[in-house]
Formats: structure tokens, sequence, C-alpha cells
């Protein structure tokens, strides 16, 4: 079911940063094409 | 061989705070400059949404900052606090000011070294001369100054009125364009009037400091030096510490923790007996949230410079101190997960002093004001910083699940440093935490702030620096 979905994965710095989502996501089957942490401060 | 069972302690002579309110420079915030660039009908709207002075002295967040109240007495305050302004607020604190728009343009005056402003004579005479401490700027009339923005110079204004042109310092060098200079020198003129404060307040001569660091977060330097830096000595020259050099010291917003270290490494090794750390504003981040703002209908809360000061020699008994022998710093191999870095900066630093997460009596986080931060959908940084460590403590069975709220209260606090990056980070309490040692309310306190180093994209890595500071009761 996950298999060729495309993920955009936009952490964050004081919550899931962005390598840490994407890792999960590529786990479960995901394709994430673009990863980034952001720092909304 | 040092002994390592002692604690090693720097004392903190004093710490000075300062907040510089100007609403007229909101727009060159980096977020207004692209927005109002893109949508010039969109700077009425800002216009409306300033607040002048008064209301910007009168918040409470600005009162704690500067230390008329406690961070602790922020909770039992009506919300929100934009609109329940303090009764009698004054711009002089305990332990720092606010600076209005007016002195701020005489003091960057001041401190031009390279005739980059000229202002309108009449105005500046009526309105800025009075805070001239040194030399006077370049004045001229309004026609040469309309004439000098015509020609590309930035325009300043006060009250929406045209009173000033700052010029780029190249023709072709990115570096040295208007907007990045008035941004290096609006921190420098910051850092220096809080210097000044503190060195007043402590009745120290300026000569008698030996070091400056400066953890401001502009990038000083032209096209071969982009951030070649040193401010931190065009600082001391400003406020006439002529016996000190200086550095900077840069790590995004953890930048202030390790320039503490830095310092008091300094004293330690008896390198030098008065080191200054010091940070100015940060112009870039002025009207970051600015459009949450105006879409929630509030004013414009990020309108002020934040900058400190800070006096470090060897601890005297008695003496608010920085603990040497408990720094922690984030490294490489630990993970950029909340968790790991609450186990890097907190947990392990504690250990190894025999302490656990519930024998600090109070942490300092970064202390972003949530009435800020929460319109735009940041969330509030500061609980979500407590709520790590206190979740930490209910892993390690130091506290049950249940309590964790009580942790958040007991050992906590309320944001209300503006989204300065490196001021709120942890630094702003420093002054609040030296009183409250000095009064025995609290034993000790830990300052932890972090850094987001990916932001300049050399690495996908976060960073931070943490330290205790109690008192010297040898």
């Amino acid at each position: 079911m996950q298999k060729g979905k495309k993920i955009i994965a936009i952490g964050e710095r004081d919550g899931v940063p962005g390598p840490v989502i994407a890792e999960c996501l590529e786990a479960a089957g995901y394709e994430v094409v673009f990863q980034v942490t952001e720092c909304f401060v | 061989m040092p002994d390592r069972t002692k604690p090693v302690r720097v004392g903190i002579e004093g710490i000075s705070y300062s907040l510089t309110h100007v609403p007229d420079l909101v727009r060159y915030g980096s977020k207004p400059l692209r927005e109002l660039r893109a949508q010039p009908a969109l700077r009425p709207q800002l216009t409306k949404h300033l607040r002048d002075f008064r209301a910007a002295t009168a918040y409470a967040p600005h009162q704690v900052y500067i230390g008329n109240i406690g961070p602790e007495q922020l909770s039992d305050l009506a919300t929100p606090w934009y609109e329940n302004l303090i009764d009698g607020a004054t711009g002089e604190g305990r332990f720092g000011d606010l600076v209005d728009q007016d002195k701020f343009y005489a003091q960057l005056g001041c401190a031009d070294r390279f005739e980059l402003v000229k202002f309108d004579e009449k105005w500046f005479r009526e309105c800025a001369a009075r805070h001239s401490t040194a030399r006077l700027p370049r004045l001229g009339s309004p026609a040469e100054i309309e004439t000098r923005c015509a020609k590309g110079a930035l325009p300043l204004y006060s009250a929406e009125k045209l009173i000033g042109a700052f010029e780029q310092g190249h023709d072709e060098d990115a570096n040295l364009v208007a907007e990045v200079l008035l941004e290096n020198l609006a921190t420098k003129v910051t850092a220096a009037h809080s210097l000044r404060s503190v060195l007043n307040a402590l009745k120290i001569n300026p000569g008698e400091i030996e070091y400056v660091i400066s953890c401001s977060e502009e990038a000083v330097g032209d096209r071969y030096n982009r951030g070649g830096g040193n401010l931190a000595k065009a600082i001391a020259e400003d406020v006439g510490c002529e016996n000190a050099s200086g550095s900077d010291t840069k790590a995004f917003c953890a930048g202030p923790m390790y320039a503490m270290v830095h310092g008091a490494s300094l004293i330690q090794a008896g390198i030098a007996k008065k080191v200054a750390v010091v940070a100015g504003g940060s112009l870039a981040k002025l009207g970051m949230k600015f459009e949450s703002h105006l879409k929630k209908n509030m004013p414009v809360l990020e309108d002020v410079l934040g900058s400190f000061a800070a006096i470090l020699t060897a601890a005297k008994p008695g003496q608010p101190s920085v603990r040497l022998d408990s720094v922690a710093f984030h490294p490489v191999r630990a993970g950029a997960s909340p968790q790991a870095m609450a186990e890097s900066l907190a947990e392990r630093p504690l250990a190894r002093l025999g302490l656990t997460l519930t024998d600090v009596d109070r942490y300092a986080v970064e202390l972003h004001n949530p009435e800020i931060t929460v319109p735009s959908g940041s969330g509030d940084v500061p609980r979500t910083n407590y709520l790590t460590l206190a979740a930490l403590a209910v892993m390690r069975g130091q506290i049950a699940k249940s309590q964790m709220q009580d942790f958040v209260r007991a050992r906590g606090m309320l944001g209300y440093a503006p989204t300065q990056g490196h001021i709120p980070s942890a630094i702003v309490y420093l002054g609040h935490a030296m009183e409250s040692l000095r009064a025995g309310k609290i034993r000790q306190a830990l300052l932890i702030a972090k850094g987001s180093l990916f932001l300049g994209r050399m690495t996908q890595l976060s960073d931070g620096c943490s330290f205790l500071v109690d008192r010297n009761d040898v």
C-alpha cells in the first residue's frame, strides 16, 4: 500500500527532526523525496 | 593533577540586558523585507499594528526581561499580555532597560566609523541629539536625505517620516550592502549599550576589561571574508575597553552558552582577569512572525532588538558562578532528537556531579515568549522543552508520569524573551538566576541552549551546550 507513495518530510528542531521522520517512513515502504529540519524560532 | 572532586567555579560579577524598541526597522527584518517587496499593500497593515514605546515598555514579558517582574509571576498575570499592560511600568529595570528608537538612532550615528548614515539635521537636533554621547553623525537637509535614498541608500524612518539615509559600503560587494551593514551596526550598538550598562552598574572602569567575546548573530565581513567577524573588538572600542581585545563565538542560538564557557575558561586558565561576554540584537529576526500577528489582529510583537553583557571574574565567596565542571556539549554522535539532547545536555552532566534531574531547582531552556510563537503555529517552545526533561525524568524513574506537570511548574517557567535567537537561549534567565541564588530561593539552575546548525546547510546536525550556575559557597 505504501509502495510508490512519495513523501516530503518536514521536521522541527524542538520536535521530530526531518531525518528521523524520513527513516521511519522509508522503513515503512514510502519513498521520501525530500526531507528537511526547520527551526521555527 | 586537578582535584576533580571539587567544584570548578568562575564568578559572574553581573549581567545587564537591553531591549531596543525599533518599530520603524521592523520593515527591514528578513521576513517583512521579502513580503513587503512582494506585496507592497501589506505595508499600511504592518504600520497599523506596530506598538509605541509605552506599550513595548509596559508589556509584561519585557518587564520580566529587564528584571522588574520575576518570571514566576508571569503565570499570575492576565493574558493576552499585549492587552493587559503593566500599570506604571518603567523602562529601567533591576538589571536592564528598554531603549527607544530615537536613542537607538543617536547610538547608531555615534558608532558609525565609516560615514554610512546621515540624518535629517532638524529631526536629529530635536529628537536624537540629546542622546549623543560622542561625536554627532553626518547631518543634512531633508532634500539631501531624499536624494541619497533615491540613489539607493536605505531610508530610515521615524513614525513613517523619512529622517535618515543609510548607505552601502561598496559598489559591488553583496556583504557590504546597506541592509547588511545596518544589521551589523545595529548589533554593535545594542551590544555596546548593554556592555556600558553592566560596567556602569558594577562601577567597573572599561579599561579593566581584558577580553570581550561577542556571541551575536550577525556576519561581519567583506566578499573575501564573509563572516570574518571580531565584532567583539569593535564593541570593545565603542565602549572604551582600550586594554581589551576579543573575538566572536558563533554557534547559532547556542552561541552565548559557548561564549560563557570560553570566557570562564580564560579566567580559570589565568589568561584574563575580567572578561565581558556580550551579544547585540538580530535585526533580521524583527517581524519574523508578523504575518500571523496581522492575521490574529495582534500587535507585531517582534519589534525589539535584544542584547546582553555579562562580566566574568575569578569567583568570590558567595558569588553566583558558572560551574565549569558541569559544562556539557552535544557531541556529533549524540543524535538530534529532543531525548538525545536532554540526555546529553542535562542527564549526563548532572550524573557526572552525582545529581539527578530532580536535584536541579530551575531549568532555563529556550525561553521564547509563547505569545509570539503560538499564533504562528510554532508552538510553546519552552513548554515543549520542559516536558521533554520531565518525560526523561519519568523514563528514569525519578518522578511518576502523573508528576510531569508539577515538574514543569516547579522547575520551569513561562517564556518571556523576544524571538531573537541567541537571546532567549537560556542566557536570558541568568539575571533572575543570580538574584534567586543570592536570595537563597534556588540552589542552582541548569542553563541549556540548542543551536540549529542545519539551517546553514553544512550539516544535518543540531547542537547544544549547557552548564550549571550556583553560589560559590566554599
